[in-house]
């Protein structure tokens, strides 16, 4: 059996990827795509404590946080289409109409 | 073979989330069927809400656990649901007129306000990790919708992909705290998390301390504290208004009453590792709000960097975990869903199509042109500061003392301290309206429905202030 500490180790790379992304990219939809890699590094951890603890509940939870990512998607790329409308960029740095 | 058992599913003590549901996806469909005239989506809107605090009396014999402890109602829940009813309904009556003047005619916005409610009320009566990420999502998915709900402005679209992004990024440090706090406890339930570190069942406590700072990090971001305020100015700027006052009052009440939740009847038994950062997150937010707020310009990012700043004192309140800091939360919220309501009320009224109104210059000698509209104005400001006998001042009172009792004297020195800072820049606004002379005239859009607001918003300032007795009494239950 793969042992427990396997999983959390993938598990933060890719936390820690998703992480740096965000941060680093300044285009819009990469952004997203970073978020994503987060969410569902956290949902290898879950399923991998589930494995390590003979529970379910780890796996419920990994199927919810899928859903509401799906839910967040549809949400984020329709703010970018009407962002689109009125600036076509998905350049995070040009929209500065407020101060940060 | 063993038979799965089946769930048992109490129906009742989830009344209130599942009235306001139904309502909401009404609103939603009556909407395909009426022109473009929405007032009975208002009037359907606020009926729900009434309904939605008649059913969270369906329950006797409090605290009732359901769906296997991982839903709650008890005082504690029920007070939250009524601070979210009071404040979606004043924020629905402030958008009727709003929504005309900047032309916003669709009935979503009214049903988002109502989903917003569901997640709230989740929010604060779930005991899972589960639901409690499921609540926030819920909240937070909405409010991206509705920040942007002005499609055709750039500041409105520009306020929800900030809002989103850094919303999103929050997210999923929050989940993987809960994540972490999963594997070191055995257990997405509250009480079992908490019996499993009281007795020292913990797998590993390394995993269980990271997963308490990115919980703090998670709710940090969600509530705006400093360090993780970034988002809130632009949002506030940005958002419709009616929108700005209510995600600064219902959200951030609900996602304390989850923050409160899972760290002081969840984690009682590490306790000092977490006050130790949320006295050093409180104090930081209280500085940078106060500092922030003096430099603005504009009264929705003032508000926003005051939001910032109280945000700091109310987390003093889950620092002194005891019941009077529970008490002094609950009257501290309900008291700033008040007098805030009443003060964006009063931006609203001033704003007009085109001409917002949203510098503070532009309320130069307010109070030569407009008396009653400035002395309610000057009400909120003064109970946001503390000033006695206004609703804020009883709110830092109970909140200092709680603290006081528990030992954290030199965070209520340093809290006090503030205080004295932020009645700068309230009085900045209070000195403009009445000892300038006016720069422009003035046209305020007298609707009957934000006058109520404003009528509400007063009554409750004075009320919590002069009388605060019965409603500490309720809090304390």
């Amino acid at each position: 059996m793969i042992p427990l500490s396997h999983y959390l180790v993938l598990s933060a790379m890719l936390f820690s990827i998703g992480v740096l992304g965000v941060l680093v990219r300044r285009n819009a939809i990469v952004v997203f795509m970073c978020v994503e890699i987060m969410l569902n590094a956290v949902n290898i951890s879950l399923i991998g404590f589930d494995n390590y603890t003979d529970q379910v509940n780890g796996q419920i939870f990994s199927f919810m946080v899928m859903c509401v990512a799906a839910a967040e998607v549809s949400v984020g790329l329709a703010i970018v289409i009407a962002l689109f409308r009125n600036k076509p960029t998905v350049n995070l740095d040009e929209f500065n109409l407020m101060r940060w | 073979m063993d038979l799965i058992p089946a769930p048992s599913i109490d129906l009742i003590s989830l009344a209130p989330a599942l009235v306001l549901s139904v309502f909401g996806m009404g609103v939603l469909i009556l909407d395909l069927f009426i022109g473009k005239d929405k007032s009975i989506l208002v009037f359907i809107s606020l009926l729900g809400l009434f309904l939605t605090t008649v059913v969270t009396f369906a329950k006797g014999g409090l605290p009732v656990y359901s769906f296997q402890g991982s839903y709650v109602v008890d005082h504690f829940s029920i007070f939250f649901i009524f601070i979210f009813a009071i404040s979606s309904a004043l924020a629905i009556m402030l958008s009727v007129n709003y929504n005309r003047q900047e032309n916003i005619k669709v009935g979503e916005y009214y049903s988002l306000i109502l989903f917003c409610t569901v997640g709230m009320i989740i929010l604060a009566s779930s005991t899972d990790l589960i639901m409690i990420f499921l609540g926030i999502e819920i909240v937070s998915i909405c409010l991206y919708i509705l920040a942007g709900i002005r499609r055709n402005d750039a500041r409105s679209n520009e306020a929800a992909l900030k809002y989103f992004l850094l919303g999103a990024f929050a997210t999923g440090f929050l989940l993987y705290g809960m994540a972490l706090l999963y594997g070191a406890t055995g257990s997405t339930q509250l009480m079992k998390i908490a019996l499993a570190l009281k007795t020292g069942k913990v797998v590993s406590k390394p995993l269980l301390l990271m997963g308490a700072v990115l919980l703090i990090i998670g709710f940090g971001f969600k509530v705006a504290s400093v360090p993780f305020h970034m988002w809130a100015p632009d949002v506030y700027q940005g958002a419709p208004t009616p929108i700005t006052a209510f995600m600064s009052v219902g959200p951030k009440a609900a996602v304390l009453a989850s923050f409160f939740r899972v760290f002081v009847h969840a984690m009682p038994d590490m306790a000092e590792s977490w006050i130790l950062v949320l006295s050093i997150v409180a104090v930081l937010s209280m500085f940078v709000g106060n500092l922030g707020a003096i430099a603005q310009t504009n009264i929705k990012r003032l508000l926003a960097y005051s939001s910032v700043s109280h945000i700091g004192y109310i987390l003093i309140a889950l620092i002194a975990k005891n019941s009077l800091g529970s008490a002094s939360l609950l009257f501290y919220l309900l008291a700033y869903a008040f007098t805030t309501f009443g003060a964006f009320a009063i931006v609203i009224i001033l704003g007009r199509r085109g001409d917002e109104k949203l510098e503070i210059d532009s309320y130069s000698g307010l109070a030569y042109r407009h008396p009653v509209l400035a002395l309610c104005m000057a009400i909120f400001l003064m109970s946001l500061g503390g000033l006695p006998p206004l609703a804020g001042f009883v709110g830092k009172f109970y909140i200092f003392s709680a603290a006081i009792k528990e030992g954290h004297v030199p965070l209520v020195v340093i809290a006090v301290l503030n205080t004295a800072v932020s009645f700068y820049y309230y009085l900045k606004v209070i000195v403009y309206m009445y000892m300038r002379e006016p720069a422009g005239e003035f046209h305020p859009t007298l609707a009957p429905l934000s006058l109520l607001v404003v009528a509400i918003a007063v009554f409750g300032t004075l009320q919590l202030g002069i009388f605060p007795g019965p409603i500490i009494s309720l809090a304390q239950q």
